[in-house]
């Protein structure tokens, strides 16, 4: 009579191994407020930011929308010759982050923005009005269907790079 | 050493203590919440709690700030005496079992006691009525599910624990648990590895831990026999649970690793003590933390099929060295202990068959 | 001495830890034995088929991303592939491998979570393997973020091709990844595979017969794991699968242990395609189609389906030559699966429904649109 032997606790005792070995891994948390994660650069997420320079009125964008978030009115000026934007508001609370509303500008006027910091504390606060999203200085704009400004944004952290390293100390 | 003992007084003593014994025990319970917390932490690649106070020391005592202040709810039909008593009579057997205890040499409640390890088994016997109570008061079929698989595993698994305790009462020769710290030269769980397993899988089993815990098995019955509860009477529960694997640590360290022994005991053996205590209780982490869950008829025949034979086989192994070797077994015969054990779980281990369970439905 | 037992009914309601999202079971339990159970669905009905009606072609492929959250570049592979079916589009072959490397990523990071669910569900107490699956998966996730800028719903694919090249990190990242993947899934395998408690619970229960399987239009590992080879991407293949070469890993029995199997060697198949594609994929410019910004498909109606991580996912559109669809229909995989769940669960114990379910992988948001 063969006497196979299978089950008699091999695999239990593979497991622990395996949980074991883990205790001697780097630990991959990030400890939130002091160490950030730099966002990807094409990074589509929860603020626009509009050129006021660019933006003709011409409403693309809000015809684009799959739910109609962006309400825009326009008055116009005619001895300029052109639209006057008065009203540029958002709805980011209803916003599904689609990006169409970038891709479809054909000025080049919409950008979405890198902060993803925007936590509010009324429901109400989340419509962005012109001012708000105006494109000023020091705001960090995403590179989504806008491939000229990539070059010049950080990289991307990777859990990739991170992970595999020698461990930390048991005690942070 | 400052025996406290002579305290003329009776009832100095016994207050002294009880009040050590229950600052022990809370102190100790909060310990283990972070050792578990920071030790899962630690098998998953990520920190465990480390923002509340430094280093998440404070973590425990958040929880409790926590759980008092949260409202206390009773179902409107559950059996109102009953709902109220039971969170009590599942945590007052945990805190009783300390009575007996040694933390040091000949101190502790009653640590002399000459029955020691028989009430501790007595005691924890107990504990079962009280979840019991839970599930049935609560007037729930969530509860009512989890009660009856507690019961059913719960004194299923008395019977291993107690057989393989009689195993070290064996060698020691008595029952008082000061006794049993003295009993042999070299840890117990080296020379009968058997009766150490058998041991540890029970007492997990008893506390509804680790891969045995579907009492309270959050993927299927939520919460089992306590999921009608809230306030301070959840974190009775919660207390009685970690209570429990406090009291089964040390009893764990007390007969199979020389509770209070170690290089210099006579000044600082409750250090080596607590020091054991931990690191059981790591034991007991690391197999809840690599192995999922066994389902209800599984635990059963594990029990009855795997854990009591080999019990019963290892008292025969116990006393017949015990009478062989004239009550004084050599250092040397844990070689020929660990091969049996090996042997043993071999041979068992032919018993394991798989895809059974179903039963035949008529409709 | 006859002991009189009455059945009770218990309802997993639609709030419960591990149902995968909102979904209702009601159960007749003769101790812990299950007599019957019913499903229940409807909780996450949004009317993604009627919103399609009146939105445009574009605006739809962010709504099909909703379906089933976890894999939702297949989601838009099969209604692109459906629209292109319809008005006659043939993508360029850099758009073609970059939408297959694209849905074996999406494959791999489904199967990951699946998975890791089941063995969450099993009761590996607190989420080990779960954790550790994760691991993997945010690396996955951290790619996907650099390609279009989301982590979890694209909106990447558009009628014609894709709608972003790859950045230039992206391709050695990737092989980055695919190079150290097998070390890790050999650890999960030596967690698990051979665990005794995990086999004591998981072979032999749930069976699924082979006839039941084929005759309730059950596709993906489901079916694979009854012994049936039955792969889209090789049956009917679409895009450029003809020309990877791939095994379909296939079961023996049906049981919960063979669905586990099949998504880990699923796992390595894809691998082996994605090593192909990133060395076959055409260096060109050209990956999108042209195609009209308002796209007017001509009077018609057209199928597309493909290999989703869930099965055979199909749309089935009707258009009038409008902006809009006439109408469009959803053939979800898991609705189609979750048929079966009552005749696998049938004769076992509550423990066993969940794992069970667990092991369909199903995905509220697809069977109830």
């Amino acid at each position: 009579m063969k006497l196979k032997l299978e089950h008699y606790g091999k695999g239990l005792a593979k497991g622990l191994g395996v949980t074991f070995r883990h205790v001697l891994r780097h630990r991959i948390t990030t400890q939130y407020p002091e160490e950030r994660l730099s966002v990807s650069k094409r990074f589509r997420g929860y603020r626009m930011v509009w050129d006021e320079e660019r933006c003709t009125g011409c409403a693309t964008c809000a015809k684009s929308c799959p739910q109609g978030n962006i309400e825009i009115v326009t008055s116009t000026k005619r001895d300029e010759n052109r639209y006057v934007v008065e009203k540029f508001e958002v709805d980011t609370g209803r916003c599904i982050f689609c990006g169409l509303c970038v891709e479809a500008c054909p000025y080049d006027a919409l950008f979405y923005s890198r902060e993803y910091e925007c936590s509010t504390y009324r429901r109400s606060d989340l419509v962005l009005s012109r001012d708000q999203q105006k494109r000023t200085e020091g705001k960090e704009l995403s590179a989504y269907f806008h491939p000229e400004i990539e070059e010049n944004l950080p990289a991307q952290t990777l859990l990739l790079d991170k992970a595999g390293r020698r461990s930390q100390s048991l005690w942070d | 050493m400052n025996n406290l003992y002579p305290f003329d007084n009776y009832w100095a003593h016994f207050g002294v203590f009880a009040v050590v014994v229950l600052l022990f025990v809370i102190a100790g319970v909060m310990a283990f919440i972070y050792i578990e917390r920071r030790g899962f932490g630690l098998f998953q690649m990520r920190m465990g709690p480390n923002r509340a106070g430094p280093w998440g020391l404070f973590q425990p005592i958040a929880d409790a700030i926590k759980v008092l202040l949260k409202e206390d709810i009773v179902p409107d039909v559950a059996d109102k005496v009953v709902h109220f008593l039971a969170p009590v009579v599942g945590f007052l057997p945990v805190l009783l079992i300390f009575a007996v205890v040694p933390f040091h040499e000949g101190h502790g409640l009653i640590p002399d006691l000459n029955v020691g390890i028989l009430y501790v088994v007595a005691i924890s016997s107990v504990g079962v009525v009280g979840v019991f109570m839970a599930g049935w008061a609560s007037n729930n079929k969530y509860s009512l599910i989890g009660a009856m698989r507690a019961m059913a595993a719960m004194v299923s698994y008395e019977i291993p624990l107690v057989l393989s305790i009689l195993g070290v009462v064996a060698i020691a020769g008595s029952l008082s648990m000061n006794g049993i710290v003295q009993a042999h030269d070299i840890p117990l769980f080296l020379l009968t590895p058997l009766g150490f397993l058998v041991f540890l899988a029970s007492a997990m089993a008893e506390i509804n831990r680790g891969p045995f815990d579907l009492l309270e098995a959050d993927s299927e019955i939520v919460a089992g026999f306590h999921v009608e509860y809230s306030g301070m009477k959840f974190a009775m529960f919660y207390l009685a649970e970690y209570g429990h694997a406090l009291a089964m640590s040390a009893i764990a360290a007390t007969l199979f690793f020389r509770g209070w022994e170690g290089p210099g005991g006579q000044y600082i053996g409750i250090l080596w003590f607590l020091v054991k205590i931990v690191f059981v209780f790591g034991l007991m982490i690391w197999l809840r933390v690599a192995f999922p869950r066994l389902r209800i008829d599984q635990l059963m025949g594990f029990a009855w099929k795997f854990l009591f034979p080999l019990a019963l086989i290892n008292l025969f192994i116990i006393a017949g060295e015990m009478v062989g070797f004239d009550g004084d077994i050599p250092w040397w015969m844990l070689f020929v202990n660990w091969a049996v054990t090996i042997v043993l779980v071999l041979v068992f281990s032919r018993a394991y068959r798989l895809g059974e369970g179903r039963v035949e439905v008529k409709a | 001495m006859e002991v009189k037992t009455e059945r009770f009914v218990l309802n997993m309601g639609p709030q419960h830890p591990s149902t995968h999202g909102v979904f209702r079971m009601r159960v007749t339990l003769d101790g812990e034995v299950v007599m019957d159970l019913e499903p229940k669905f409807g909780y996450l009905h949004r009317g993604i088929e009627k919103l399609a009606e009146t939105r445009t072609y574009t605006q739809i492929i962010s709504l099909t991303d909703r379906l089933s959250y976890l894999s939702s570049m297949t989601n838009n592979h099969a209604y692109v592939l459906a629209v292109e079916k319809l008005a006659g589009i043939t993508v360029p072959e850099r758009g073609e491998y970059m939408r297959v490397i694209m849905d074996e990523m999406m494959r791999i990071s489904n199967h990951l979570a699946a998975i890791g669910f089941f063995l969450n569900d099993l009761g590996a107490s607190v989420f080990t393997p779960l954790l550790y699956m994760y691991r993997e998966r945010e690396k996955l996730l951290d790619l996907f973020e650099m390609v279009c800028g989301q982590r979890l719903l694209y909106n990447y694919m558009r009628i014609g091709g894709l709608s972003h090249d790859f950045p230039s990190e992206f391709l050695p990242a990737l092989k980055r990844f695919v190079a150290e993947m097998p070390a890790y899934l050999e650890e999960y395998e030596d967690l698990l595979a051979e665990n005794e408690i995990l086999l004591a619970r998981t072979k032999g229960v749930g069976i699924l017969p082979r006839e039941l399987a084929i005759n309730a239009s059950i596709s993906g590992p489901v079916l694979r794991s009854t012994g049936v080879k039955w792969d889209i991407r090789k049956a009917d293949p679409y895009s450029v699968y003809d020309r990877f070469e791939f095994d379909i890993p296939t079961g023996e029995t049906g049981d919960n242990y063979d669905r586990y199997w099949v998504r880990m060697q699923e796992m390595r198949q894809s691998l082996r395609i994605l090593n192909q594609a990133i060395e076959q994929m055409p260096k060109s410019d050209q990956m999108n189609a042209a195609v009209p910004h308002f796209l007017h498909p001509p009077k018609g109606e057209a199928y597309g389906h493909v290999e989703s991580p869930q099965g055979e996912l199909g749309f089935y559109l009707v258009s009038d030559n409008s902006i809009a669809p006439y109408r469009l229909h959803i053939r979800a995989p898991t609705l189609i699966n979750l048929t079966a769940l009552r005749e696998m669960v049938i004769g076992w114990k509550v423990a066993d429904i969940v794992t069970t379910f667990g092991s369909i992988d199903v995905c509220l948001g697809e069977i109830d649109r």
